[in-house]
């Protein structure tokens, strides 16, 4: 059934997106017009694995299941709905204009591609911005409660990186609402039978026959029983890799693991390196600290950042004897107005991360730890009063007084940068495929939209773009040519020995009966990251993270302990399982950062900035997104580059300065 | 200000859905009056772990409040003693030293326990599967702004869409009733113009779920109202009974 004209081969030598030829405008229009369909009796025989709950997976198995396809949907929770999308609080951007301000199709793509850096390609983003407008509809019609205004229209409000009001947001709960929205369709689909779900499994691999991507592998947690699933296709939509940190704002069972799988059988790892770190975040208390909680970039709005202009002061903090509010206007030091004038304190989120960064390293950091810097109120309160910032921000603050037990309307917060969001991911064409043939990749867990750093309310709308309106329509492309295959059996010896190869993983990471716990070395590996590969990194810092995950990983396999059996459920074993993987991504970030000798976004290299301390990108040589092929274990991985040409935009350096 | 003390803990263990549970007592010390509840028990089950004995095993995931993943009745209440809190939110400090904590799952008939603390909620995600959806497939759909919506009815319909989903209503209801629950859902959806048009049938559907799945009778106690970390408020269950009693006179 091979069949000559092949749209859907990504060759394996050369890196090509196979991004549809014509004006940037039309390339999207074209492709569907000329797409290939599957027709609805087709469609009842092909089977299609979608692995996550999230705003892409929910809202990409809702959409096959509508469209007639049998579909298979996993997710390592109790349900569908706690998937971490739900914790997402600002807003989805949308090229709506309601507001009339002047925003349009193009402007939303052209913010999107400034503000990652130049780093992301130009027709999957404008194709994002061209289907942003129908969320924003198909939401509405789901019953999501979005905000309005008093004359029953839908409210908007403005982020980080543009100069018009195109956030469309529900309370601080937009990603919940989405979610919620997505999971109704969802369920809609499994009561009628057309979603099978499989809550509480987790995908430990892919079965690649011939090529092609035809099933997964998946342990069950609550019987620890692993099971073989068939399906025609299979969709990842797993999100991103931020816990490979051990401290950040992603949910505890967030993990990169399917993306490791996916990766050692033959997917490309892209951008790893670029990662996001977010401004505003509650500092970290204690040893104890499992994670670390965001606060909404909204925040900075109305809330001045600023540390003490003497050191002596900051000391005096830190050491419990002077208070923030003691200090007078002229002993504060508003760093971000300082540096930035024309955009204060809304620079992107990569910019004012360094910045807090520069002021702790150099000493001027306040709490107890050193490493926090004020976010202060007191100045909006004086002009707006306290009822208005109450109604603006009322459940962040009561949010924040639940974990610091302090009062921000009275004292100032104390926030420091923590990391949020991946960029970097499984890369994909422009269909959304994987490098394995009828392999998909979804949502944050794909590289494709936000290049080397992403705007404020934009992870909302890639993960619907592509569940919704995107996968819908590329992955029958890839199905019409499988209409012919019979559901096949998972006997097969492609199903047998992917399954053997768990079973022996696992067998090898019980037997170790070591004396380290999973966390205790998951915190050492997220040290390593934090120190090294965090916000501002250089060539030694990362030669060094190479050296010590290498130890991390040799720890991990002679010293860790996992207690209990693997056919039961058991939660360390999930847990070490999935470090295993971060180890694996922690490494990818280090060499992809040593690699790209430039910075750009989130990513940082010291070694290349500006005289004023600024990102120094070098587009002569590093404008490409960096693909990671795996070449066997303990092998170093191949490096393919997929050139970035810009056509339509033309690339500058950008400033917040003035 | 921080500072540590030492609790005793008084925790349910049941090594699966068969086997009979019992409460086992661990004594926890230096445990930092800033930590959360949940990295409390992070610290016994490290514990717990280097002594070679199986950690305790209990539900959580974003631990901000908002997935409903955690649950955990402490001290004769779902999500502990504070209002309008997540087991997640609730923080030491809140705890004396010395003070003895009981940890309990969900006692309810429709969530059966599948180890230790953790319980099978399943039953709340079928009885969405029952109806709790606009019937609208992707695309095809008119412009958002097509219909104006009041914003009164809007922000109604965004409070009863808090809903997390955790199960704390069912849990606290003497009758193991999920009223709340469903109340929340259909009167978001009854209160927008896209919901309204199956507004009565998706009552009757949930209800007739929630029934078959053992769930048990509304007998206005408030508890859920008063024990929902999201403070929903019981006002949703009149909208819902005024939906159902409307689809019981056109039958």
């Amino acid at each position: 059934m091979a069949k000559k004209q092949e749209s859907t081969t990504v060759d394996a030598t050369k890196i090509d997106a196979r991004i549809p030829e014509g004006p940037l405008a039309e390339k999207w229009s074209n492709y569907k017009a000329h797409q290939k369909l599957v027709n609805p009796s087709n469609k009842r025989r092909l089977d299609v694995i979608v692995v996550g709950t999230g705003l892409a997976g929910a809202s990409a198995a809702a959409s096959l299941a509508e469209l007639g396809f049998n579909v298979l949907n996993f997710c390592i929770q109790d349900s569908p709905r706690r998937a971490h999308s739900i914790a997402a609080q600002g807003g989805i951007n949308a090229a709506k204009n309601y507001q009339n301000d002047g925003d349009s199709v193009y402007r939303l793509f052209y913010d999107t591609i400034k503000g990652g850096d130049y780093r992301a390609r130009e027709a999957n983003v404008y194709r994002l911005a061209e289907v942003s407008n129908g969320i924003i509809d198909q939401c509405v019609a789901q019953g999501v409660p979005f905000a309005r205004e008093y004359g029953g229209l839908l409210d908007n409000r403005s982020f980080g990186g543009a100069q018009v009001s195109r956030t469309f947001y529900a309370k601080g709960q937009t990603g919940q609402q989405l979610l919620l929205g997505a999971y109704s369709a969802l369920s809609r689909q499994v009561g009628k039978g057309a979603v099978k779900l499989y809550s509480r499994y987790e995908m430990l691999d892919v079965v690649v026959i011939d090529g092609r991507a035809r099933g997964i592998i998946a342990r069950n947690l609550v019987s620890g029983k692993i099971e073989r699933f068939f399906a025609h296709a299979v969709v990842i939509g797993t999100g991103g890799y931020g816990n490979t940190f051990f401290l950040s704002t992603n949910a505890m069972g967030s993990n990169g693991s399917a993306a490791v799988q996916i990766y050692k059988k033959g997917a490309y790892f892209a951008n790893p390196a670029y990662a996001q770190i977010h401004p505003t975040c509650i500092p970290v208390h204690g040893e104890s600290q499992s994670k670390l909680t965001l606060m909404s970039e909204s925040l900075r709005n109305d809330g001045r950042i600023w540390v003490p202009k003497k050191k002596e002061d900051a000391e005096a903090i830190r050491a419990g004897k002077k208070k923030a509010t003691d200090l007078s206007e002229d002993e504060r030091d508003y760093y971000l107005e300082r540096r930035y004038p024309a955009f204060g304190n809304l620079v992107p989120r990569d910019v004012a991360s360094r910045a807090a960064k520069e002021r702790c390293d150099a000493g001027f950091g306040v709490g107890n730890t050193g490493l926090a810097v004020y976010l202060d109120f007191s100045t909006s309160i004086n002009r707006l009063g306290e009822n208005t910032i109450r109604e603006r921000y009322g459940n962040l603050f009561q949010m924040y007084e639940k974990i610091v037990d302090e009062n921000p309307y009275n004292t100032p917060m104390m926030i420091y940068p923590a990391i949020h969001y991946t960029m970097g991911g499984i890369w994909v064409d422009y269909e959304l495929q994987t490098s394995i043939k009828g392999l998909f990749c979804i949502g944050e867990a794909n590289f494709s939209d936000h290049g080397a750093n992403r705007l404020g309310a934009s992870a909302l709308m890639q993960g619907l773009a592509d569940g919704y309106f995107v996968l819908p329509y590329t992955i029958q492309n890839y199905l019409a040519d499988q209409i012919q295959v019979p559901r096949l059996s998972t006997d097969l010896p492609e199903f047998s020995e992917a399954e053997k190869a768990i079973h022996t993983k696992i067998e090898k990471i019980m037997k170790i009966q070591g004396d380290k716990s999973v966390d205790s070395i998951h915190r050492e590996l997220g040290l390593i990251m934090w120190d090294f590969v965090g916000m501002g990194r250089n060539k030694a810092g990362l030669e060094t993270a190479l050296e010590k995950i290498k130890a991390v990983r040799h720890e991990f396999w002679t010293k860790v302990y996992v207690p209990g059996v693997n056919a039961d459920m058991n939660v360390e074993l999930e847990k070490a399982l999935r470090l295993a993987d971060f180890i694996e991504i922690g490494e990818l970030m280090a060499r992809d950062a040593l690699m790209r000798e430039e910075s750009c976004g989130g990513h940082f290299r010291e070694e290349y900035q500006t005289p004023e301390g600024e990102a120094l990108r070098n587009d002569e040589e590093f404008s490409f997104a960096s693909c990671w092929k795996f070449t066997g274990e303990g092998n170093e991985p191949e490096l393919l580059k997929e050139a970035l040409d810009y056509e339509f935009i033309h690339r500058q350096q950008r400033n917040y300065k003035a | 200000m921080e500072k540590n003390i030492n609790v005793t803990l008084k925790i349910w263990r049941q090594a699966g859905p068969k086997v009979k549970g019992e409460f086992e007592i661990y004594k926890l010390d230096n445990v930092s009056t800033d930590s959360s509840f949940l990295e409390m028990l992070d610290m016994l089950n490290e514990k717990l772990i280097h002594a070679r004995k199986e950690p305790i095993a209990f539900d959580h995931d974003c631990r901000e409040g908002i997935c409903g993943m955690c649950s955990l009745y402490i001290n004769g209440h779902p999500h502990g003693l504070d209002g309008e809190t997540t087991t997640c939110q609730l923080h030491m400090r809140r705890f004396h030293d010395g003070q003895t904590i009981t940890i309990e799952p969900w006692r309810s008939a429709a969530f059966p326990v599948i180890k230790d603390l953790m319980v099978d909620r399943g039953a709340y995600d079928k009885i969405i599967q029952a109806g709790g959806y606009v019937s609208v497939n992707t695309g095809g759909i008119p412009d958002g702004n097509a219909i104006p919506i009041s914003k009164l009815a809007a922000d109604e319909a965004m409070d009863a869409a808090s809903c997390i989903g955790c199960g704390a209503c069912a849990a606290a209801c003497k009758n193991g009733s999920a009223m709340l629950f469903v109340a929340a859902k259909v009167s978001q959806l009854a209160l927008l113009p896209q919901g309204k048009i199956e507004a009565a049938a998706r009552a009757k559907a949930m209800v007739a779920k929630m029934d078959e799945l053992g769930f048990g009778n509304c007998t206005n106690t408030q508890a859920c109202e008063a024990e929902c970390p999201k403070g929903i408020s019981i006002s949703h269950i009149a909208r819902l009974n005024r939906e159902f009693l409307s689809a019981k006179f056109k039958d």
